[in-house]
Formats: C-alpha cells, sequence, structure tokens
C-alpha cells in the first residue's frame, strides 16, 4: 500500500469532522433530529404540512456555506474526475439507495456511529464496503 | 422563527464543516476508497472527528425526553438489520465510490455551481423519487 502523503491533510480533516459533530450533536439536542442529509432530503418528496420548514431552513443554511466559504476564505477545490454518464448513474445509485437504506453518511455514518447503533454500523459497513469495491472495479479492474 | 434561524446555523455549521474536512472533494473521498492506489487516509480523521464529538452529545440526548427547545426528541426506532438496509446501504455506496459524491457534500458543491454536482443532485432526487413511487405501489 502508497499512502498519498501530497493530498493528506489530516489536522483540517480533523478540524471539519469536528464541527460536522458539533453541528450533529446541536441538532438532537437543540432541535430534537437527526442530521441525516438523505433523510432531510428525502422527507421533502413530496413536502408534508408542518415538517418542511425545519427541513428547508437547514438545507438552505447549507447552500449558504459555500457562498460564505468563497466569499471569505477563497474557492471550493472541487474536482470530479468521474465522466457525465457515471455522474448520472451515480446520483440515481445514490438516490436510491440511501432512501431504501434510511440513511447516508451523515445518519448512519456521523449520528448512528455516535449513537452507538448496530443497525448503523451494518449500514456504514455495507457502504463504505460498496465504496471501496467500485472504486478497486473502476481503477484497477476496468480501467 | 427562532427554530427556522437555529437550523439555518445548524446547516451553515454543517457545510462550513464539509468544506473544510475535504469531503466536498471528490477526489479526495475517491483517494480514501483506493486501496490498491494512492491511499488518502483523511476522511478517516473526519469520521473520527464527528464521531469523537458525536458519542458525548448523543449519550447525553439518549437521557433526555425533550430537546432544549422542549420540543421532541425524534431518536430513530429501528433496529433491524435486514435486506432494505443492506441492499440499500450496498447501491448507495456503489454509486459513492463511481462519482465520489455523497448526499451532503454534493449539495454543497451543488450550491457552489459545480456542474457535476448539478446533474448528481438532480439525478439523485429522481432516485429518490423514483423510491417514493415504488413505496407507494408496494402499498397500495
Amino acid at each position: 500500500m502508497t499512502i498519498d502523503w501530497i493530498d493528506f491533510t489530516p489536522w483540517s480533516s480533523l478540524a471539519g469532522g469536528i464541527l460536522l459533530g458539533i453541528a450533529a450533536s446541536l441538532f438532537i439536542l437543540v432541535n430534537g433530529r437527526i442530521l441525516g442529509i438523505s433523510g432531510i432530503l428525502g422527507g421533502l418528496l413530496p413536502p408534508r404540512r408542518g415538517d418542511a420548514g425545519w427541513r428547508v431552513s437547514f438545507l438552505l443554511g447549507m447552500f449558504a456555506a459555500p457562498l460564505l466559504y468563497v466569499a471569505f476564505a477563497g474557492p471550493l477545490e472541487i474536482e470530479a474526475d468521474a465522466g457525465w454518464g457515471a455522474v448520472v448513474l451515480a446520483g440515481l445509485l445514490v438516490g436510491i439507495g440511501t432512501r431504501y437504506g434510511a440513511g447516508c453518511t451523515s445518519g448512519h455514518g456521523i449520528c448512528g456511529l455516535s449513537r452507538l447503533s448496530p443497525r448503523s454500523l451494518a449500514a456504514t459497513l455495507a457502504f463504505m464496503g460498496a465504496g471501496f469495491a467500485t472504486v478497486y472495479l473502476v481503477r484497477h479492474l476496468l480501467a | 422563527m427562532q427554530h427556522r434561524i437555529i437550523e439555518f446555523a445548524i446547516g451553515l455549521l454543517f457545510g462550513i464543516g464539509l468544506i473544510v474536512s475535504g469531503m466536498t472533494n471528490p477526489a479526495k473521498v475517491i483517494g480514501f476508497m483506493d486501496l490498491a492506489g494512492a491511499w488518502n487516509p483523511s476522511l478517516a480523521f473526519v469520521m473520527g472527528g464527528a464521531i469523537l464529538v458525536g458519542v458525548g452529545a448523543f449519550a447525553i440526548a439518549r437521557r433526555r425526553t425533550t430537546n432544549f427547545l422542549g420540543g421532541a426528541m425524534h431518536l430513530p426506532t429501528a433496529r433491524d438489520i435486514d435486506r432494505r438496509l443492506i441492499g440499500g446501504s450496498l447501491l448507495f455506496g456503489a454509486g459513492w465510490g463511481l462519482a465520489g459524491f455523497c448526499p451532503a457534500p454534493a449539495l454543497v458543491s451543488f450550491a457552489a455551481g459545480n456542474g457535476k454536482a448539478v446533474l448528481f443532485v438532480i439525478t439523485m432526487l429522481i432516485g429518490m423519487a423514483i423510491f417514493e413511487f415504488l413505496e407507494r405501489r408496494w402499498q397500495a
């Protein structure tokens, strides 16, 4: 195994992770909600009366983040090397998969593992495993 | 109104965390999943940092019957590890590895105006709508 030292950013990744943990902590303690993006977004399809406001406010806050970051800190580094066709397939898989699996990296990965939930651990192992396998397939077997 | 402002602020904090952590860069995400290539362990630090903080908060949350604003605690009740959970998660992981976008960072990059993130979010919403459609047909 070789380590990509050039792109290895332990401190900023740890700092960002701590911010994610603080956000998830505040959301459950102050608002009583699980910070799970696929669930927050999927619950708007279709929007239900009395259940849409908190979802929309949270998402608008997320949308404001890159605008604020760009204004004060500089451009975002977004290197998406997948082709357009792969992006379409990926979007469909992630949309269907996160709803069937009832969560994604935030809901199962951050909140579920923090709750020590065996169900979320199983989900996280499944999606991480599938991610590793897919990257191996695409980068090393098909390429 | 107070609720809406707090939700917005937490969403903003979460979005900033995603950017700072590097999660919004698909190349970094795929670098983490590429064990056979040049492996980038950074994302382990993201999850580690988040869970480090989260474990304490959720331990407190579990003992509470109301949130700090006096409303209900919406903690998950499902405990079953079934075919839906694992099958759905496998599909999600395959899509995540394919393009390097998972839902939250994709929404941030979408708001930043990145073309591939915009397309990803549109097709992700279509995928979620397909799920809703199939669920309703299944129950009908």
